[in-house]
């Protein structure tokens, strides 16, 4: 494989659980609701797989991670839909609850030793014909399934949102919220269902950490990435497709590191780990006073 | 009571018992995990000075900072961050002072740790004034910068000199804190802590800038209009205030407790803050006494992981819990609202 294949490769992989969870998101935020307990969700989805694995197969671990997932985003909805709490808080603590108690599962489940290192993982599955493209080809479509699942949610939430009435019930809750009502949608039940939507992309995007890249499960291992997909929406412009492409850009700093040790510059490796959190902050700045929010977006004027 | 909160708080109380019940399912002798929690915090006077406060001051001084921020609006979640940068500044100030004495070497770490902790803050402070950057975002982000920091600084320029550990060399005992008694861990870090809320307290109540900080927290819109307050200006200054308060734990803690820089120098004190904080509801009093009692709990935590084999990384459940049950109860919020552009 090429170098150039081999780094976008690598871009599409990792870009996948951030598209995922941003995906959600999107849906999230276009309710008005912003949930800074992605973190939390996807890490309880990385958990889940985790253990759904070890008991019933890579398919059973995405299975289990989408449970834990939505249980995890309902635990939000609980607080910012039902009771209408402070989202930042709820979602600051749902988070650190999931640091939690995925954190004690863990060495309960799996003691001091930690998970076997081979868990049942998903590989790629080369698709017939798009996968012979030259260069591009096998990058974006030799890759695991779940990566394929990233590519259609991405369509389907974009014609969702546009093209049903459902979906404009959901961006008429986001922007003005007393028409929506008026028009006799009901707003908690919009909002309940978009998180337990994310709840289940973010699960998946946590079962993509552990059974499409790690083949293990580690403490944390999330890593920030909830936060990124969150800066990811902002880059987007709360569309799917612009999500989707932020995305690839947030693989591609990702994946920067192995076509630099490909090319065999010396450099600090945490420069690389660092690299993914800057560019957040730089195309942040770029971006985020250029943009528009769903209005009613959680008394967050300036994202 | 509204039934929506009863359900929220039932909520909080299952998860609680929940991880209880898990924990003795899978093997764990509760009541010997409780004995050791109590025993590692509160069981004797080693225990407490040498244990909760110890753990305590940290928490003290990253709660005052979070409760600080939040006071005027500003969701500082970056403590963690900047407490790291304060503890890199301090050790690189002792080692570069090493045989200068106590005198000038301790205050000269914690004013560098202070400006350190100030500038860092004062990135997400500019992200949010001039490019309309979400802070929450921003200081999560600045979070993972630092600590990619700290590992590449023990790994490369400021290794020990063996070249084996990823840490610092010592740091010399000109800058190391006094301790308070013979016999006790406790150093002098704990009471500079205690006078640090009492000069905040005082500040925030007393003083006309403590006062327009409160205004623009409360309502930045009439405390521009109606206050002829400098927004901005105040907005940013709490960013650089509550983020010179967690460098100064940083400090502490190095020249304190673990006397060189290390990779994980804060096992997450600037995330626990935030449960400090708002259970203290944001007073800077009421923060020793939060901070107190999370200093208990994290010691306690410690002990029981030694002693009953129960996971430490628990103690994130319980503040969890902590803070969804204040949520659950609406006593949980950052003042008024966030500013408008």
């Amino acid at each position: 494989m090429s170098i150039a294949s081999a780094f976008l490769e690598a871009t599409v992989r990792t870009a996948t659980p951030l598209a995922l969870a941003a995906l959600g998101e999107v849906v999230v935020e276009r309710a008005g609701i912003i949930n800074i307990g992605l973190e939390g969700i996807i890490l309880s989805g990385a958990f889940g797989a985790l253990v759904g694995a070890t008991h019933a197969g890579a398919w059973g671990g995405y299975a289990v991670a989408i449970g834990a997932g939505v249980l995890a985003a309902a635990i939000f909805a609980v607080f910012a839909v039902w009771l209408r709490a402070d989202q930042i808080i709820s979602g600051t603590a749902v988070t650190l609850l999931a640091v939690g108690l995925t954190g004690t599962l863990y060495r309960a489940l799996y003691g001091a030793a930690g998970a076997a290192l081979t868990i049942p993982t998903t590989g790629p599955v080369a698709i017939p014909g798009l996968s012979r493209l030259p260069v591009a080809g096998s990058a974006f479509f030799d890759q695991p399934a779940v990566t394929y699942i990233a590519y259609l949610m991405t369509a389907a939430v974009w014609w969702w949102m546009r093209g049903t009435h459902s979906g404009l019930a959901l961006r008429a809750v986001g922007e003005r919220p007393a028409a929506a009502e008026a028009a006799g949608v009901r707003i908690g039940r919009v909002q309940f269902g978009a998180l337990v939507f994310s709840g289940a992309s973010g699960g998946l995007a946590g079962a993509s950490l552990v059974l499409a890249q790690a083949g293990t499960f580690a403490e944390n291992m999330s890593a920030g990435r909830g936060f990124i997909a969150i800066a990811i929406v902002v880059l987007g412009r709360w569309q799917p497709l612009g999500v989707a492409l932020a995305s690839l850009v947030f693989g591609a700093a990702s994946a920067l590191q192995f076509l630099l040790q490909a090319l065999g510059l010396a450099l600090p490796y945490q420069l690389f780990l660092a690299l993914p959190y800057v560019l957040t902050l730089a195309a942040l700045a770029g971006v985020a006073g250029r943009v528009r929010a769903p209005a009613n977006l959680a008394r967050v004027d300036d994202v | 009571m509204r039934r929506s909160q009863a359900v929220a708080i039932a909520l909080v109380v299952a998860l609680t018992a929940g991880t209880i019940l898990l924990l003795s399912a899978s093997g764990f002798e509760v009541s010997r995990a409780l004995g050791a929690l109590v025993r590692g915090s509160v069981g004797s006077w080693y225990a407490f000075g040498s244990g909760t406060l110890i753990r305590a001051t940290p928490l003290i001084l990253t709660g005052l900072s979070v409760a600080v921020a939040f006071q005027a609006g500003v969701f500082n979640i970056g403590a963690e961050g900047q407490f790291i940068v304060g503890a890199v500044a301090a050790t690189g100030i002792a080692l570069s002072l090493g045989t200068l004495p106590s005198l000038i070497t301790i205050p000269a770490m914690l004013f560098g740790a202070a400006i350190a902790g100030g500038g860092w803050a004062s990135i997400a402070a500019v992200l949010r004034i001039r490019f309309h950057v979400l802070e929450v975002i921003s200081t999560i982000m600045l979070n993972f910068v630092a600590a990619f920091g700290v590992s590449y600084l023990v790994r490369g320029p400021m290794q020990e000199h063996t070249h084996v550990y990823p840490q610092t060399e010592t740091i010399t005992g000109a800058a190391q804190l006094p301790r308070l008694a013979a016999g006790t861990r406790l150093h002098l870090g704990f009471l500079v802590a205690l006078a640090a809320c009492g000069i905040v307290w005082a500040y925030v109540r007393f003083t006309a800038s403590g006062f327009r900080l409160r205004t623009v927290g409360a309502n930045p819109d009439a405390a521009r209009s109606a206050g002829q307050i400098d927004v901005t200006r105040v907005t940013h200054r709490a960013f650089v205030f509550s983020g010179a308060l967690a460098g100064v734990a940083g400090a502490i803690e190095v020249s304190g407790v673990t006397f060189a820089l290390y990779e994980n120098i804060s096992p997450g004190y600037g995330y626990t803050a935030i449960a400090v904080a708002l259970l203290a509801r944001l007073d800077a009093l009421g923060v020793i006494g939060t901070g107190i009692l999370f200093g208990a709990l994290e010691a306690g935590a410690t002990a029981m992981q030694r002693d009953a084999g129960v996971p430490s990384v628990m103690v994130s459940v319980i503040e969890a819990c902590v803070v969804l049950a204040l949520v659950a109860l609406g006593r949980a919020r950052i003042a008024g609202g966030r500013s408008s552009r």
